[in-house]
């Protein structure tokens, strides 16, 4: 499955600055592997040292929070997008 | 110091020569709430190793809190004369701002009555702010920090309250405002936010669903030089919720309250004003005593609530449904924060059913005169279970913050309230309708 992985600001170092780019995987976890491969070091900053995600981590395949979902496990269709955001904004 | 990519080298170089020039106080550095890592002073507010939130580290006043505390009683009637204690220049209270804060203390004693309470209780009522509640407060510090690192433009996620706030902000402190709240809130903040001028942009979803977006936003070129009060700025922006801590203590003769009820929606605000009064200990402007913290939320979005009851650290989100939307943010980023304090200080967070809010907002009403918005009906609701399940000490000094006026949200209690009767303009018709 090709997805398009939307990766916020302070990641984009591992990225070389590119605010999407593409992977590949049918669940998320797999998308995170994937990413690991071709920009190494950035799933150590998504994925704490257990391997779960850090929980000022929030990711959305398409519009669902993956929390709501099935986590590392959730599914990512063909074409999908991802976003990876802190989670820290907002609120009073 | 570590210095996150997001910054360009020029702000980075601004960052730093603004700390130094005194644009910030007190505050020295940025320090992750999660890990520790410390970050120079910039518009940034994730931690670039874990994600953890960013927040204000000072270096605050010490050695003299008599000259201190003489320095804030004789400062300017606003949060201000608490400038020594914020990410705020010595001279801000001559630029241009809505001068929130020093709002009401009220001795709520006829409440005091109704509820079982033996000791001291008071209702901290931010409804007398310039729009109307507490997000005036947070809003001008975020606007100072927008400031000194050359934002044109004012933004922000918002339940309804805030986007008023940022609106009448940015038309005092001449910025552009582009300010995104869910499409359905009531419609009074609705015409609150939009009324200053700004743009007023209504996103179809919750307000997770506009967090998100605007935390997108804020990664495109679209959203540069934006600075979103609660994004970017949320560092600075939340420190604006300490204030209430000083206020309280220094309406109390500078003393800490035993119990304080707090609202939660993100979990900010309970999170700064523990912070702030943990500050006032360390200086010496109040004795080092013990305080409780209790948080309040609305049963149709309680994922803190819910926390703390099963014991849990994380707080796993919820999609809010409740008439208390000030408060429906259902991914709380301050959650596990704010069970931490809870915990710690021998609090607890408790929920409200809609039902209650309402009640509780008639009662406070009635017994103080005192029209509070859903969310005060939140912390009133939530004091009067507290007490009734034994968690608050009734005879203790409480204060219940009440964070917004009741005319905001007038859709919560219009269904049951109204006039006691309709009559012919006769004296006969006032007897018939058992009214004399």
């Amino acid at each position: 499955m090709s997805v398009n992985v939307r990766i916020p600001t302070i990641l984009r170092t591992y990225t070389g600055g590119q605010a999407e780019v593409p992977a590949e995987g049918a669940t998320l976890a797999e998308v995170l592997a994937d990413l690991e491969k071709n920009h190494q070091g950035i799933a150590a900053r998504v994925l704490d040292d257990t391997g779960k995600l850090r929980r000022f981590v929030n990711v959305y395949v398409n519009d669902d929070d993956v929390r709501f979902a099935d986590g590392l496990a959730t599914a990512t269709p063909d074409g999908a997008g991802i976003s990876i955001i802190p989670a820290v904004a907002g609120g009073c | 110091m570590a210095v996150q990519s997001v910054e360009s080298s020029t702000t980075s170089a601004a960052s730093s020569n603004s700390a130094a020039s005194g644009a910030f106080g007190p505050a020295v550095a940025l320090s992750c709430r999660e890990c520790g890592e410390r970050f120079e002073l910039g518009p940034i507010f994730a931690c670039e190793v874990c994600f953890g939130p960013l927040e204000v580290a000072y270096e605050l006043p010490a050695g003299d809190p008599e000259g201190l505390r003489r320095r804030i009683e004789a400062g300017p009637n606003s949060i201000w004369r608490y400038a020594p204690l914020l990410p705020v220049p010595a001279d801000v209270a001559d630029l241009p701002s809505l001068n929130p804060g020093l709002t009401k203390l009220v001795k709520a004693d006829n409440l005091a009555r109704e509820l079982g309470v033996t000791g001291e209780l008071h209702i901290k009522d931010d409804s007398g702010n310039p729009t109307h509640s507490f997000k005036d407060r947070v809003v001008a510090i975020a606007v100072q920090a927008a400031r000194t690192f050359g934002f044109t433009t004012l933004s922000c996620s918002s339940t309804g309250n805030l986007a008023g706030a940022v609106g009448a902000a940015a038309a005092r402190a001449g910025f552009r405002s582009c300010v995104f709240i869910p499409h359905d809130l009531e419609a009074g903040k609705v015409v609150m936010a939009a009324v200053y001028g700004g743009e007023l942009v209504g996103i179809e979803g919750t307000y997770d669903d506009v967090n998100r977006f605007c935390s997108e936003l804020i990664g495109d070129p679209v959203g540069e030089g934006w600075g979103f009060v609660n994004v970017n700025l949320r560092p600075y922006y939340g420190e604006g919720s300490k204030t209430l801590a000083y206020e309280i203590c220094e309406q109390l003769g500078w003393r800490l309250p035993d119990q304080i009820v707090i609202p939660i929606a993100s979990g900010s605000q309970l999170t700064k004003i523990d912070k702030g009064l943990k500050e006032l200990i360390a200086i010496g402007l109040v004795e080092d005593k013990p305080y409780k913290i209790f948080g309040a939320q609305a049963e149709g979005c309680s994922p803190v609530s819910t926390a703390f009851k099963a014991g849990h650290d994380v707080v796993r989100p919820q999609k809010p449904q409740t008439i208390a939307k000030s408060l429906a943010i259902g991914n709380p980023a301050d959650g596990p924060y704010v069970l931490d304090i809870a915990r710690r200080t021998g609090g607890a967070v408790e929920d409200v059913n809609d039902e209650q809010i309402v009640d509780a907002i008639k009662l406070l009403a009635r017994t103080e005169g005192i029209f509070a918005e859903t969310a005060g009906g939140v912390t009133v609701g939530v004091t009067r279970k507290l007490i009734e399940d034994g968690l608050l000490d009734p005879s203790l000094t409480t204060v219940v913050l009440n964070t917004g006026d009741g005319l905001k949200t007038l859709d919560a209690v219009a269904p049951t309230t109204g006039p006691s009767a309709i009559i012919r303009p006769t004296l006969d018709s006032f007897r018939e309708a058992g009214l004399a």
